[in-house]
């Protein structure tokens, strides 16, 4: 973007608190990374020492050779990791966007017209209390063992933060701002695309961070339930068969996934909310 | 000097005619925000509006700027009558109300933008404006990066940019320091002066109405009313040394003087009705 400025640094400051990526001194970096490796050390050291068998607690070298082994697998192999890794991204993407979409589209349709706010929002609530994870079996008798239904269940899952926050965004704009695009003749449309979108981004975003993190819980869950492919079937395969150095190939695939994607959410943030200051504790 | 002894005499560029707004409240009563304003404002001339809060002001302006309907009377610009915001008339609110994820420049676009006017045939006018009041090097700036004055400049030159004969001011400078205000009082005459517009400009500052202004228009409430216009005979160009003059000293006192008087006349009436309650 533009010239640092004072403005700028003084944000910085306030996000190096939260700690968000990137703005973490190189200090603390250092130290998270040396951190990591002291535990890996003592895990590693420990399973030795201890003689603890790999169908309990796998060494992290053994969880490495896996990942590298399950990596090296061609895409048509039933273990390979960048294939059953691929599936679940795909459900979990499908949802994300599906659900995403849907979830702003209703929530500011509803905070627009705030008689059908009034009139719907006690069903919403409801069925936001219900533990949605719940519906993941019916999705399959719907759906079937395909893609469908774990995407499914990613965008019921993503669609109600969504909602909420979208809700909460258009409510947050400033009328003053309002008035100021009529006293310009600005259309109805005008004002939603030019001040109200654009107002309410911050608490999309805020939606979007916990809606990845959502869509690939919802794509696990579903692929729980039944499944022929994905890291969620993966993972009960090698439950089932004691292969819990396989459980833990997975899960730090799934950990990583989990980071990289926060990341890239903070980036796209940063990017496209970098004029609102200590306005993202909502969601 | 007025504007009458700048030239020939020009033709109002403003006529309002027994403007009235009554807002009716959930119990059916009725709330008389602005009752029976009669005026007109000169081309080319400086005029303010005081008054105490809920006089009305900021509600004349807001049907002046036509973003409130009136309920009574008639309202002319140029010849025409008042429907709607409209190019010829820019707007400065209380507040900069610039939108933050914008930068400097495309804020100022922003009125040309909305209205479909392209950049290009917009742009130099932009980029002198911003210059004329000393913004010309933060044009890619954004909001959070200025200072509440240069916040509001900015805002002027947002009302500006489409070139429009009137300029409202609503407040403009209430949220700032006193010294900034003075500052940006004196930065308000030269852009009148350069840009030759006519203002009507509200505050409650009865010496920022005096330094200004042509004419002030002096508004009691309950209801909003123009009590009295109050001509300032001083002479042009104004300088800030002026303020302690005797001549500025005796508007200033005249102004208060028909304020406190609406005041009392209130104070009577409410005395009155309570007792008669």
């Amino acid at each position: 973007m533009s010239v640092p400025s004072p403005a700028r640094k003084m944000r910085g400051a306030s996000e190096m608190r939260t700690g968000r990526f990137g703005l973490v001194p190189a200090r603390h970096q250092v130290l998270s990374l040396a951190l990591l490796l002291v535990l890996l050390a003592s895990w590693e050291g420990g399973t030795r020492a201890f003689g603890v068998p790999e169908f309990m607690v796998p060494s992290p070298l053994a969880v490495a050779r896996w990942l590298v082994a399950g990596f090296s697998e061609p895409l048509t192999s039933p273990a390979s990791l960048a294939y059953h890794l691929g599936v679940t991204l795909a459900e979990a993407a499908i949802g994300f966007v599906v659900g995403s979409v849907a979830g702003v589209v209703v929530g500011m349709a509803l905070a627009h017209w705030s008689a059908a706010e009034r009139v719907l929002y006690p069903y919403i609530q409801a069925f936001n209390a219900l533990p949605k994870i719940a519906v993941a079996p019916l999705l399959v008798v719907w759906f079937g063992f395909g893609i469908e239904a774990k995407a499914v269940m990613a965008a019921i899952l993503v669609f109600f933060p969504m909602l909420v926050n979208a809700m909460a965004g258009y409510h947050s704009v400033d009328p003053d701002l309002i008035e100021l695009a009529r006293s310009c003749n600005a259309t109805g449309a005008q004002i939603f695309h030019k001040v109200v979108l654009p107002s309410a981004l911050p608490f999309l975003f805020a939606g979007l961070h916990m809606a990845t993190i959502l869509a690939v819980l919802g794509a696990i869950v579903g692929e729980f339930v039944g499944a022929t492919a994905g890291l969620g079937m993966l993972l009960l395969q090698y439950n089932n068969t004691m292969q819990v150095t396989g459980v833990f190939a997975v899960l730090v695939v799934l950990g990583a996934v989990g980071y990289g994607l926060n990341v890239l959410m903070m980036h796209l943030e940063r990017h496209f909310c970098f004029w609102a200051r200590r306005r993202k504790n909502f969601g | 000097m007025s504007a009458a002894a700048r030239g020939v005499e020009p033709a109002p560029l403003i006529e309002a005619r027994g403007l009235g707004k009554t807002y009716e409240t959930l119990e059916h009563r009725s709330v008389h925000a602005l009752s029976d304003a009669s005026f007109t404002v000169r081309d080319g001339e400086f005029v303010s509006i005081v008054g105490p809060s809920g006089c009305g002001k900021s509600t004349l302006l807001k049907i002046m700027a036509g973003l409130l309907p009136s309920t009574a009377g008639t309202l002319h610009l140029a010849g025409r009558t008042v429907t709607g915001p409209s190019p010829e008339i820019g707007v400065v609110f209380q507040r900069p109300l610039l939108l933050p994820w914008r930068t400097i420049l495309q804020n100022v676009l922003f009125p040309a933008e909305i209205r479909g006017v392209p950049p290009s045939h917009i742009r130099d006018r932009a980029s002198s404006l911003l210059d004329l009041v000393g913004l010309g090097g933060v044009e890619s700036r954004y909001p959070h990066e200025l200072s509440g004055g240069m916040q509001q400049r900015a805002a002027i030159v947002r009302a500006l940019v489409q070139d429009p004969t009137l300029l409202l001011m609503d407040e403009p400078f209430g949220a700032l320091d006193a010294l900034t205000r003075e500052r940006m009082n004196v930065e308000t005459l030269r852009i009148w002066d350069a840009q030759r517009k006519t203002v009507v400009f509200v505050t409650h500052s009865i010496g920022e109405a005096v330094f200004l202004s042509d004419r002030v228009l002096v508004m009691t409430p309950q209801p909003g009313r123009i009590a009295r216009v109050v001509a300032i005979d001083l002479a042009r160009p104004r300088t800030l040394s002026m303020m302690g003059s005797a001549a500025f000293a005796a508007h200033a006192g005249l102004i208060r003087e028909h304020l406190d008087i609406g005041r009392d006349l209130d104070i009577k009436k409410d005395l009155v009705s309570g007792m008669s309650r």
